[in-house]
């Protein structure tokens, strides 16, 4: 018994050992990355590559592939590589994959983070480094009141998204009985509670389900009974698309409106094409092949990733590009990229893209897209009111 | 969870794939489902028998406590968990329709479908084949035998390892079966499932009362009913916090169970 005190002493010191050298270790260099292009830079992704919603993710991230790919056919001399960081969209593993982001010193700016609950959780973390993000998909308007210096979105963000939806549902699909349910994410329920405020007394049933639920059946009873015509559902596809095909097999036959989160092909194969017949889907963003050179985007996507382009490939595309447009301009470290974003006016293949004093673009145009015989098709966009 | 898989690997087996509708009918259909329950209780009952000779019989030969013993499941049951997701990805994996979902009947304003019968007319088959096998064959009377008091079971000639593989089995079995039932219904599975599933499946196996198979099944029906009102009226966010409180109170102020507990007397 003797004999093990010291021992079980030491092997108590080294996990604090650890713990210290691990601290220290963290705020070793201080400084943004070197002052040129030495070794080539690297330009982050920061978003879901896998896990329940990885599709969105992969979009971007492919997206913000091609960009670079064809920057560095005309620019051989800087070499700018991709970084990807797979935050599989959740906000407990944003916070430590921000910080490995931060701490790689050659990462000059991120595309990213993709979802809204991952960016309120790494962006504070960002701001506090200096390290400037562009994000193509993170809506959520809440994010821009921060006071975040680091901050860029290149798309527009729910408060023109969530009254669209509202305006739609209200005036094309003239539903008096709405039910608008949400999955709790920062996203998610930003959006739908947009939409509960636009659409006032007509909401007749409200719900939030947790992320990664199985079974929707209290839901979609509740929905029944109050005689919902059109439920909009806050969230992304892998659950939307759970809640829709059982909403279906309960019988629930009222229209399913819901957000880009939920824009993509696997919202038609979880819920069966049968059940996504008709749905309902709001974007921010134009459909590809509207997009200016849009067809010369989809069959360079094509070329490059044996696969069409998805929701927001065309986003990270224009998110990478003004970036890069930096990068060109001779700014290699963090610091001028950030400034260099302050003052940009950039035309990308989606929109103009110039920031104002929050990091918003201008463009509040919203798309609606429908599920027509098992695919997605762009309707045109909402007229706003 | 394994259960699940084991039914989603039988249907793949037998050439069909997920995503496509191969809805059956008739005898094909039932001939299907029985194939599916068979392999799905297969897997599950050969995991849990070799889990007992891994996890929990060294622990009884070295006589230690239960709380070794519930340690021991919980670490078994993550191991499980993450040796699945390396296998099969931490993504839900989509079962196939294997059949038309229609509404048989209504009760009241409620609509009743086939594969919610399905579910119920099982729980109730298992229930009944079960609680048969403990009270009427002889294995099973050594099962209540080592329940009551595994000395004197001992001195009676009953094999006290056989019976305890024999009832992990029977739990394993069972589960495969509910495994079965689960992906019928729900038509997903995944690698971490059989978490929520397993916690709430103690709190009904404790409202009913510890060792009362009658009073699992009702404790179930009661977990589910209350669940679901607590839901309409409070949202479905709240659940899991209905289903854990409910524990919480039957713990507290009725630890043996509403039917009361029953492992020595023959209420099976």
């Amino acid at each position: 018994m003797k004999a093990r005190r010291p021992f079980v002493r030491m092997a108590a010191l080294l996990p604090a050992l650890a713990l210290m050298l691990a601290a220290c270790g963290g705020n070793g260099g201080s400084n943004a990355g070197g002052g040129g292009c030495a070794n080539g830079v690297k330009l982050g992704f920061f978003g879901a590559l896998t896990g329940d919603n990885a599709a969105l993710g992969i979009n971007i991230r492919n997206g913000v592939q091609l960009a670079l790919n064809q920057y560095a056919a005309t620019n051989p001399s800087c070499k700018v590589t991709l970084a990807p960081f797979d935050s599989q969209g959740s906000e407990s593993v944003a916070p430590g994959l921000a910080q490995q982001a931060i701490n790689d010193k050659q990462v000059v700016a991120i595309v990213g983070p993709a979802f809204s609950g991952e960016s309120k959780a790494a962006d504070p973390l960002f701001n506090e480094a200096g390290l400037p993000i562009v994000t193509p998909s993170a809506t959520n308007p809440a994010l821009a009141e921060n006071g975040w210096t680091i901050f860029h979105r290149a798309v527009g963000n729910d408060n023109s998204q969530g009254p669209a939806a509202a305006a739609y549902i209200k005036n094309t699909l003239h539903a008096t009985k709405v039910g608008v349910v949400d999955d709790k994410t920062e996203y998610g329920k930003g959006i739908a509670d947009i939409v509960r405020q636009q659409l006032g007394s007509d909401v007749v049933f409200n719900d939030s389900v947790p992320q990664q639920t199985q079974d929707y059946s209290s839901t979609v009873t509740g929905a029944k009974n109050a005689g919902v015509t059109a439920v909009f559902y806050g969230g992304y596809y892998a659950d939307g698309g759970r809640l829709l095909k059982q909403m279906r097999d309960n019988g629930l036959k009222a229209t399913f409106v819901s957000d880009d989160g939920a824009l993509d092909a696997n919202l038609i194969k979880t819920a069966g094409a049968a059940a996504a017949e008709g749905a309902v889907l709001s974007c921010p963003c134009a459909p590809t092949a509207q997009v200016q050179n849009g067809a010369k985007f989809i069959a360079d996507y094509k070329a490059a990733f044996s696969t069409d382009p998805g929701t927001y490939s065309t986003e990270g595309f224009d998110a990478a590009n003004v970036i890069l447009q930096a990068i060109k301009a001779g700014k290699y470290d963090r610091q001028g990229i950030n400034d260099f974003l302050k003052t940009v006016d950039y035309q990308g293949i989606t929109k103009r893209i110039k920031f104002d004093s929050k990091g918003e673009v201008a463009e509040k145009t919203v798309y609606v897209y429908r599920v027509k015989g098992g695919q997605l098709t762009g309707i045109g966009p909402v007229e706003q009111q | 969870m394994i259960g699940t898989f084991g039914a989603l690997y039988a249907t793949r087996w037998m050439g069909i794939s997920p995503g496509a509708d191969a809805l059956h009918t008739g005898i094909g259909l039932v001939l299907l489902l029985v194939a599916a329950a068979i392999v799905a209780m297969v897997a599950s009952g050969l995991t849990a028998v070799v889990l007992e000779r891994v996890a929990y019989r060294p622990l009884r030969r070295r006589g230690a406590g239960r709380l070794s013993a519930l340690i021991s499941a919980i670490g078994a049951s993550l191991f499980l968990q993450e040796a699945f997701a390396l296998w099969q990805g931490r993504n839900l994996v989509p079962f196939p329709r294997l059949m038309e979902k229609q509404v048989l009947f209504h009760v009241f304003n409620a609509e009743i479908r086939n594969d919610q019968l399905l579910v119920i007319v099982g729980a109730l088959l298992m229930m009944v084949v079960l609680d048969r096998f403990v009270r009427t064959t002889r294995l099973g009377r050594g099962v209540r035998a080592v329940a009551q008091s595994p000395e004197t079971a001992t001195l009676m000639g009953v094999n006290i390892d056989r019976v305890v593989t024999l009832t992990f089995l029977l739990g394993g079995l069972m589960a495969g079966a509910a495994g079965l039932l689960y992906v019928v219904y729900l038509e997903n599975t995944g690698y971490n499932i059989g978490f929520l599933l397993g916690i709430k499946a103690f709190t009904a196996a404790v409202m009913g009362g510890i060792g009362n198979l009658r009073g699992a099944l009702l404790g179930g029906l009661a977990l589910g009913l209350i669940e679901n009102y607590g839901a309409a009226i409070w949202g479905a966010e709240w659940k899991d916090v209905i289903a854990f409180t409910v524990l919480l109170v039957v713990l507290m102020f009725r630890p043996t169970g509403l039917l009361g507990e029953s492992l020595s007397a023959a209420r099976a």
